[in-house]
């Protein structure tokens, strides 16, 4: 358990999870100004390719973070397309794979929540004189909880994720290692009380943003 | 809606900081090192990298992969030099026209590790063929990394100087390839009572040892040997060169190797300087 504190006390650690804060808030932040207005819009307007979009984003809720950080990791590479970025083994890229990720939870879950108010209150807004356009915040502000709950669903995807970030981070000490790379890290070195003790951390960490996230929102008592 | 100047507030500082996180720091000088896992994992970095960077500005970012991993990063140019441990694939990597001036830095020996049990009767043997001929003749569970690593190579090799296909007779059965690093194995093979094959320096500094003990050591087949290998200029122009080629020679030098030969881990040394290497 010494070993336990010694970890969790020293600056590697706080570090650690800064950076695991950091690139999750910005990916989620990311992903929700992109899903928050795509998701509404879905709900909205009738458009060719409408349905098939929304397939695509309930299909993704399920896509694999290995598969991309896997092609993330060929086009950033510096021998691949977007090599001059040189983004690989960054943050950045860390961020951009965890919002790939993010963008489709939160575009899917929005739109359903957006559903039912456009119908309920769509004609009133119209007579109003609100536009589509007008009325996507109008709409998001009523559906505000299940909004919330959409995106904290893609925070708890890019904070838990392991898969994505490993590939395109690298999981270097000091600069891209984050809760669960670490997580995964002390697996492999055999220490398994340290990992655990992690993992319990980072749901501590994941149950204070949800927290944050209710009052914020003005979560019911 | 009240919330939301506050929320575009609060994006608006994320989105700002994500903008800095993505921006790679010029100021200090950095390059890239793909390395094997066991070199890291086990600590020695960690311990001689900042006596690095005090005395040259340069900070080393280590990506810890197998071997195989490592030297694919580098041929695409994801990484300044290598670090690792397969004569061979990196004798490949050479040829190919990826890597110059391979310098062995350092060298420990691979172990025979198993469980305590014992059921191949193999504790105590100094020839790892014998003891590799004798888990497949008593259909002990092994584990194999099957990743490409250096060890993963190493574990080929003695299979077929002991004249055996373990995959053909064993495979899914008793020899258990499960596709992971050195850890992954070790944890593995604690879990199922297998036997493996890993590196000193992960096996010393590894913490779920649980049933396992070393069985068989001391065999010169079992000498791990450590390489840098800087990046071929004509293939690989990255800017980084002198910097990754300032970091190759501190390793060879005599501080380099002093730093690696005083690594220790509860009283065990690790890794020996290559000076005093068995060629």
């Amino acid at each position: 358990m010494s070993d336990l504190w010694q970890a969790f006390s020293t600056g590697p650690f706080v570090q650690i999870v800064v950076l695991s804060l950091m690139v999750s808030f910005s990916a989620t932040t990311v992903a929700a100004v992109v899903g928050l207005p795509c998701g509404a819009a879905l709900a909205i307007w009738r458009f060719p390719g409408r349905r098939l979009l929304t397939l695509l984003a309930n299909a993704f809720l399920g896509l694999p973070p290995v598969v991309v950080g896997l092609a993330l990791y060929l086009l950033l590479s510096r021998s691949g397309p977007l090599g001059a970025l040189a983004l690989l083994f960054t943050p950045g890229a860390m961020v951009l794979a965890q919002t790939v990720l993010a963008t489709p939870i939160i575009t899917a879950l929005v739109h359903r929540a957006v559903e039912e108010p456009w119908q309920e209150y769509g004609g009133a807004l119209r007579v109003d004189g609100a536009g589509r356009l007008r009325s996507i915040p109008i709409l998001l502000a009523i559906a505000r909880r299940p909004v919330l709950t959409a995106v904290l669903a893609g925070f708890g995807r890019t904070i838990s994720e392991v898969g994505a970030v490993l590939i395109v981070g690298g999981n270097i000490a000091g600069y891209t290692r984050t809760m669960t790379t670490a997580i995964a890290l002390e697996t492999s070195k055999g220490d398994l009380v340290l990992a655990l003790g992690l993992g319990f951390i980072l749901i501590g960490i994941s149950i204070a943003v949800s927290a944050g996230a209710f009052v914020l929102g003005g979560e019911k008592r | 809606m009240k919330l939301r100047p506050l929320v575009t507030l609060v994006l608006t500082a994320l989105l700002a900081q994500a903008g800095l996180a993505a921006e790679p720091s010029s100021a200090p000088e950095r390059i890239t090192l793909a390395s094997t896992t066991s070199v890291d994992n086990s600590g020695l970095f960690a311990a001689i990298l900042p006596t690095f960077t005090k005395e040259s500005g340069i900070t080393v970012h280590v990506l810890a992969q197998g071997t195989g991993q490592a030297l694919a990063t580098a041929a695409r140019d994801d990484a300044d030099l290598v670090l690792v441990h397969d004569p061979e694939a990196e004798e490949r990597f050479i040829a190919d026209g990826h890597g110059i001036e391979r310098a062995q830095i350092a060298w420990n020996d691979f172990v025979v590790v198993g469980p305590r049990s014992d059921p191949a009767h193999i504790a105590g043997g100094h020839d790892a063929i014998e003891g590799f001929s004798a888990i497949a003749a008593a259909v002990a569970p092994f584990v194999s990394r099957g990743d490409k690593s250096g060890t993963d190579a190493l574990e080929k090799r003695l299979w077929r100087a002991a004249g055996i296909d373990p995959a053909a007779q064993g495979g899914g059965k008793w020899y258990r390839d499960i596709g992971g690093g050195m850890g992954a194995a070790l944890n593995a093979a604690a879990a199922m009572d297998a036997y493996t094959v890993s590196d000193r320096g992960t096996w010393l500094s590894f913490k779920n040892k649980a049933p396992l003990a070393v069985l068989i050591e001391g065999d010169p087949r079992l000498i791990n040997r450590y390489d840098v290998i800087l990046l071929n200029p004509a293939k690989h122009p990255v800017p980084k060169q002198a910097a990754a080629r300032r970091f190759a020679q501190w390793l060879v030098s005599r501080e380099g190797q002093a730093a690696i030969g005083a690594y220790q881990v509860d009283g065990d040394q690790l890794f020996h300087p290559s000076a005093a290497a068995p060629k």
